[in-house]
């Protein structure tokens, strides 16, 4: 450890990329698969058996989606123990933000025709654009938006409920009250956002054919190389000496503020990075599903996220990417199966993980396990042990 | 002598004893629902110096550490350090930096990291948050925090994650922590309740060193201990300064006898 410090004293993240074993993993995982998967859709012959399906290729990318919103909430739950339950909040507002570029992008295809309204406002007899549909005709500024828009949003949010210093379970609350709070906001007709059916009948992006199969491919490619990018980029932050300071406010919280550190600046820091990230990835996900409604504010979609990164591994952050693959992966397979069983198997699952893998799947792997490595029985002996040491204790 | 003038002499006097302390607490009264925890508390300490704080529970020992470090706002009176900055004024984070360390009554260590990281973080220096997200280890720093790490003897535990020390190690890493803060003045609560016999010595002499060149206040029960520390002692009792003086002095005072040490 001492001859690698020693070694990428000049390019320290090197050094740390090196010696993170799991996100070595993860970005080989990414390359290969922004390299292969388009070839396989793209290049190899439908008959053949290495064809990758269209289908499987979007489905690949809104996981890739999904992955990065989960490794945003891993930033912050795992890491400085904020415990988000209203990050599908920031994945919707970067989602409408694409999907408003998306919609001017239409033009005069739609079924009204007209050149300048999406027809939703066409239908609403509106006259004229609403004055923050303005730029969205622009992809830069779409983009921008799709991370301006969340990341203000966790700025002002955040600023009020640390700076009130509301902790825990009470900031989990409000949180998910914000996003149902938007969820009404975005169902009505008169925000201008299309209400309940949301926007949708996109055509294409930057002028090619949403329809077409290297238009997926682009965009699946540009999910897993915007996954790679941030989860360097978190990993810089986690291992950097802000990381530190994170996770000991996770441990302590007033043991940090007595050392003169100023907590709420920390948090407020880590949440909007983590909000920009969400909205990226919704920004992304919207292309390739081809709607964004309100539905994606709802709070139980905000919970399954938490859900992920627990069953994968909470203060990994790669292990919010496997976890965002295993459960999504189930999901679809229930979903299409036995649909009535899906929201059962979700709480089981989530059951069986707290109890039995408190570390996620990626503790359950030796390699990756934390240094006091433990197995799944002992760990579960020694929870037991400790609620009797706690019930037993003074408080 | 006519009135104004005796207040006047008052008012110089006081001037005077403040001018020369690390802190002075005057006058200061605190209520919870009803409860008086403190009642016109007075009391100073002067840099350089060693003092032990001692009481029966509820006495307002810990009530007093939250006023001093800005946990607690006071409904009247000064708590000065320095003899000129008003800490009744400041939050945690504003009074940690200008220099006044504080330990719990239950060692509060950050877990899930090393020791050595846990003195890194709590080495003096920037506390914004992009100061921290740069920030590079250097050599200085690391030589202080081998230093300490031999202070608080704890040399052999420096890759050890905090959690797997014992209880006395943690206080001690703690105490760590403290002086990489480079403090003027140490609050230090209770270091050595669960230590063993032979930890409370050791805690003693470190907290003995640490003042020769710092103010150091410590909470403790322990009337060995206090005698080990060989210092001037305060008694608190409801919320006031019942006795103050070398531990043999306060021994015999009637009422300290009376409501703590007779029992």
């Amino acid at each position: 450890m001492t001859d690698y410090r020693q070694k990428y004293q000049m390019t320290p993240v090197i050094g740390w990329l090196l010696r993170d074993r799991g996100g070595m993993i993860l970005l080989s995982i990414l390359i290969a698969a922004s390299i292969l998967i388009p070839v396989g859709n793209l290049i190899v012959p439908e008959g053949s058996a290495l064809h990758v399906p269209t289908w499987m290729m979007s489905l690949l990318g809104k996981y890739l989606c999904y992955a990065l919103l989960a490794l945003s909430v891993d930033l912050i739950w795992g890491f400085c123990g904020i415990l988000s339950l209203g990050h599908g909040a920031f994945f919707a507002l970067g989602g409408y933000a694409m999907g408003m570029y998306l919609m001017r992008q239409i033009g005069d295809r739609g079924v009204y025709g007209n050149p300048e309204l999406p027809d939703f406002m066409v239908f609403l007899n509106w006259t004229e654009l609403p004055w923050y549909w303005f730029g969205f005709d622009m992809f830069w500024f779409a983009i921008v938006m799709a991370m301006f828009v969340p990341g203000l949003l966790a700025f002002v949010f955040g600023f009020l409920a640390f700076r009130s210093r509301v902790t825990g379970v009470y900031l989990s609350i409000i949180t998910q009250a914000m996003t149902y709070a938007l969820l009404l906001a975005f169902f009505r007709n008169d925000m201008g956002f299309g209400g309940n059916n949301g926007l949708t009948d996109f055509k294409d992006l930057l002028g090619f054919s949403l329809q077409s199969d290297s238009t997926r491919a682009s965009l699946f490619v540009a999910s897993a190389v915007m996954l790679g990018i941030c989860y360097i980029l978190a990993r810089c932050i986690t291992n950097s000496r802000l990381g530190k300071v994170l996770i000991a406010i996770r441990d302590a919280e007033s043991r940090v503020r007595f050392t003169g550190y100023r907590v709420e600046y920390y948090k407020l820091f880590v949440f909007t990075v983590s909000a920009v990230m969400a909205g990226i990835a919704g920004s992304l996900y919207v292309p390739q599903v081809g709607i964004i409604n309100p539905g994606e504010f709802a709070p139980a979609l905000s919970i399954e996220i938490v859900i992920w990164v627990a069953v994968g591994g909470r203060g990994t952050l790669y292990g919010a990417v496997l976890g965002a693959f295993i459960v999504n992966y189930a999901k679809t397979f229930f979903t299409g199966v036995m649909p009535e069983f899906w929201l059962f198997f979700l709480g089981g699952l989530f059951i069986a993980v707290t109890l039995l893998l408190p570390k996620g799947v990626i503790g359950a792997v030796p390699a990756f396990g934390s240094p006091d490595r433990q197995s799944v029985l002992a760990g579960l002996r020694k929870r037991i042990s400790n609620g009797r040491a706690n019930q037993g204790g003074k408080a | 002598m006519s009135e104004a003038a005796e207040i006047k002499i008052e008012q110089a006097e006081r001037k005077e004893a403040r001018a020369n302390t690390i802190l002075y607490v005057d006058g200061v009264s605190v209520t919870f629902d009803g409860f008086r925890a403190l009642n016109s508390l007075s009391f100073y300490v002067e840099p350089g110096e060693l003092r032990a704080i001692i009481g029966p529970n509820g006495a307002g020992k810990t009530t007093m550490m939250d006023i001093i470090t800005g946990k607690t706002r006071p409904d009247t009176g000064d708590v000065l350090f320095r003899s000129d900055v008003d800490l009744t004024k400041l939050d945690e984070a504003e009074i940690a930096n200008l220099g006044i360390g504080r330990k719990f009554q239950k060692p509060t260590v950050f877990e899930s990291h090393t020791v050595f990281d846990n003195l890194l973080l709590a080495c003096s220096g920037g506390r914004g948050v992009f100061q921290a997200l740069f920030h590079r280890l250097g050599n200085a720093e690391k030589l202080r925090i081998e230093q300490t790490l031999e202070t608080i003897m704890l040399v052999d535990k420096r890759d050890e994650t905090a959690a797997n020390l014992s209880h006395g190690q943690k206080q001690w890493l703690e105490i760590g922590m403290l002086l990489m803060q480079e403090p003027e003045l140490l609050l230090v609560d209770e270091p050595v309740a669960g230590m063993t016999d032979s930890e409370t010595e050791q805690t003693a002499k470190l907290l003995r060193s640490i003042a020769i060149d710092r103010s150091v206040v410590v909470v403790e029960h322990d009337m060995e201990f206090v005698r080990d520390l060989d210092c001037k002692v305060t008694v608190l009792h409801e919320g006031s300064v019942l006795a103050e003086g070398r531990l043999d002095h306060v021994q015999k005072d009637p009422r300290v006898i009376e409501v703590y040490l007779g029992r």
